[in-house]
């Protein structure tokens, strides 16, 4: 499987990253190369194979539903790039 | 002092032979020496430190200390620390102070062990040579014209030189082990879920894991006994009892069954290489142990399933990246989509980017299932494999890395090279078990690394094990000259 510069433009709108218009060759070889590694898995018979997402197939564990977290915002919006009475500062998204 | 353990140090400073300050304050002094040389840390916390060992001199009068009080120690600049720069190598996290404090060096700083400082590593954890770091490459004390290896390149270096007594880091790959081999030291990836990931910035989070950094094992049971838990904050941590790490150590290992598996001695590992790790099998078959050749058939898959299951992950998990919330953000964004875009393209650097870029295409809308899924499927028979092998085997031995540490820029331009040099340890994060490397030797002065992988929450065996070959072996003692 090999991606063209179609694929890595669209690929990087979906992953919301900026590449330059230079580099877009350099990862059609980086990503081809890649997925040729990774096509060895083709080669695997895997129809009966139940999938594992856990190394020790754990289930999700439950808790209680209460508030466990003490009100931080002004803590944590001191990190923000930009906040403005308690909210997060972005463009106008809506005209 | 530099170059004792931390069981000696810990003895040291209870009899009072040397204090905690005077101890941080001769390995603070190491680091502004070496520091400029080798780039192992991103952040010194002097102040903090000097803070932290006075409080520890007070415990260790007032009695109530433990085997960590007032012992120095690097973390990987992965854990968050409250107040602390925590930058995880990369320009997106380079003005972030982080808010609050994982769960494993809360545990440390608990125990009364004090953080120099935090490590430099490869970008995210991603890469296996400490070159992808945003704040410049690790040098390998060994050979400061080559790699000390990676992602936690920075940890090992450090306590390398002797800059540390021991330091944390994490391995989703093989970050622990291969670094570890190749810098001569001491390193444990525990069994997942064994120790807390709370805090930890996350990379492939059904891989992930924290680990000790060490001259020998029976400092690593040290720090071990620390680390290891179960937090109800980390939602894969597993809910089980935590052994004295430390209390296996000096059990005979007559007729313990080595398992070599017959894959990881092929044509791709150096014949150099080879002849290291055959001598340290036959020290344990003087020690009593038992060989015996074993097959892991799809060792060949994990590689190629590693590069979809940890960037498909990595993909997701770096999406909180939108230079909304906290990390950078590029200069006078014209819309919402240009802001997410931009602070992304600037913040991240090549490799990460790529692994988004690997992970996003893989998971894309008609990929899913021939991709991700079909990983996972694979992952399962990687598993078996081990599952299959520790049915007649205690241990799985084998080296770690298949070359000693290679060149500054020799693999920098080529990923599908620089991944195959995981290839012994990844396997081991897939399947979530345990696995430690040891030091048995130089090939040309290079050190070279001993990989033993043990059957799940088998650590202590593991610790056993490597503590034993170190009582009958002085490689982990070795120091690079310019540091002694």
């Amino acid at each position: 499987m090999s991606v063209d510069q179609t694929d890595i433009t669209k690929v990087a709108l979906l992953a919301r990253l900026e590449i330059d218009e230079a580099d877009v060759p350099q990862y059609v070889d980086n990503l081809s190369n890649i997925l040729a590694l990774v096509e060895q898995m083709s080669e695997v018979d895997t129809d009966s194979v139940v999938p594992m997402a856990h190394p020790l197939d754990a289930a999700q564990r439950l808790r209680a539903d209460e508030v466990t977290e003490v009100d931080q915002r002004d803590r944590f919006q001191a990190l923000a790039p930009q906040v403005e009475a308690g909210l997060y500062l972005v463009p106008k998204v809506i005209e | 002092m530099h170059t004792k353990t931390i069981a000696q140090l810990s003895a040291a400073l209870r009899s009072g032979e040397i204090s905690s300050v005077e101890l941080t304050t001769l390995f603070l002094a190491r680091i502004k020496q070496h520091n400029p040389a080798l780039n192992c840390y991103i952040s010194i916390t002097e102040a903090q430190a000097l803070e932290a060992a006075a409080a520890a001199d007070q415990r260790l009068k007032g009695g109530d200390a433990t085997p960590l009080t007032g012992i120095p120690i690097a973390h990987k600049d992965i854990f968050c620390t409250e107040g602390v720069k925590t930058t995880c190598g990369s320009k997106m996290l380079d003005n972030f102070i982080a808010p609050y404090e994982s769960t494993c060096t809360a545990k440390f700083a608990a125990a009364g062990a004090v953080m120099l400082g935090k490590t430099n590593m490869d970008e995210f954890a991603m890469g296996s040579s400490n070159e992808t770091s945003y704040y410049g490459a690790v040098k390998n004390p060994w050979d400061q014209g080559r790699v000390p290896g990676g992602s936690s390149g920075g940890s090992v270096a450090a306590v390398a030189a002797r800059l540390a007594p021991a330091a944390t880091g994490t391995d989703t790959g093989g970050s622990i082990r291969q670094p570890a081999a190749l810098c001569g030291l001491t390193g444990l990836k525990p069994t997942y879920g064994r120790v807390s990931r709370y805090g930890m910035i996350a990379f492939a989070s059904s891989l992930d894991q924290a680990g000790p950094v060490t001259y020998s094992a029976e400092d690593a049971a040290l720090l071990m006994n620390v680390m290891a838990g179960f937090d109800e904050r980390d939602s894969t941590s597993v809910e089980r009892e935590v052994p004295d790490y430390t209390a296996e150590l000096t059990n005979s290992i007559e007729g313990l069954k080595i398992g070599l598996p017959k894959e990881y001695f092929d044509d791709g590992l150096d014949e150099n290489i080879a002849r290291v790790i055959e001598r340290a099998i036959k020290a344990y078959e003087a020690l009593g142990a038992v060989v015996k050749e074993i097959s892991l058939p799809n060792t060949a898959l994990a590689v190629p399933t590693y590069y979809v299951v940890a960037p498909a992950e990595c993909s997701t998990n770096l999406s909180r990246f939108d230079g909304v919330r906290f990390g950078h953000r590029c200069d006078d964004p014209k819309d919402l989509f240009d802001l997410y875009t931009r602070s992304r393209g600037e913040g991240f650097g090549a490799e990460v980017k790529r692994r988004i870029m690997i992970g996003t295409y893989v998971l894309s809308a008609g990929y899913y299932d021939a991709y991700y899924l079909k990983a996972q499927k694979i992952r399962r028979l990687i598993s078996e494999d081990f599952r299959a092998a520790f049915e007649t085997v205690d241990v799985i031995m084998g080296p770690t890395a298949p070359s000693t540490a290679f060149k500054l820029g020799e693999k920098a331009d080529d990923p599908v090279t620089m991944y195959l040099s995981d290839i012994y340890t990844i396997a081991v994060n897939m399947a979530g078990l345990p696995a430690a490397s040891i030091p048995a030797g130089f090939v040309d002065g290079l050190p070279v690394g001993l990989q033993v992988i043990g059957n799940y929450f088998d650590e202590s065996r593991l610790l056993n094990v490597a503590h034993q070959y170190q009582q009958a072996t002085d490689w982990h003692l070795q120091v690079p000259a310019e540091f002694q």
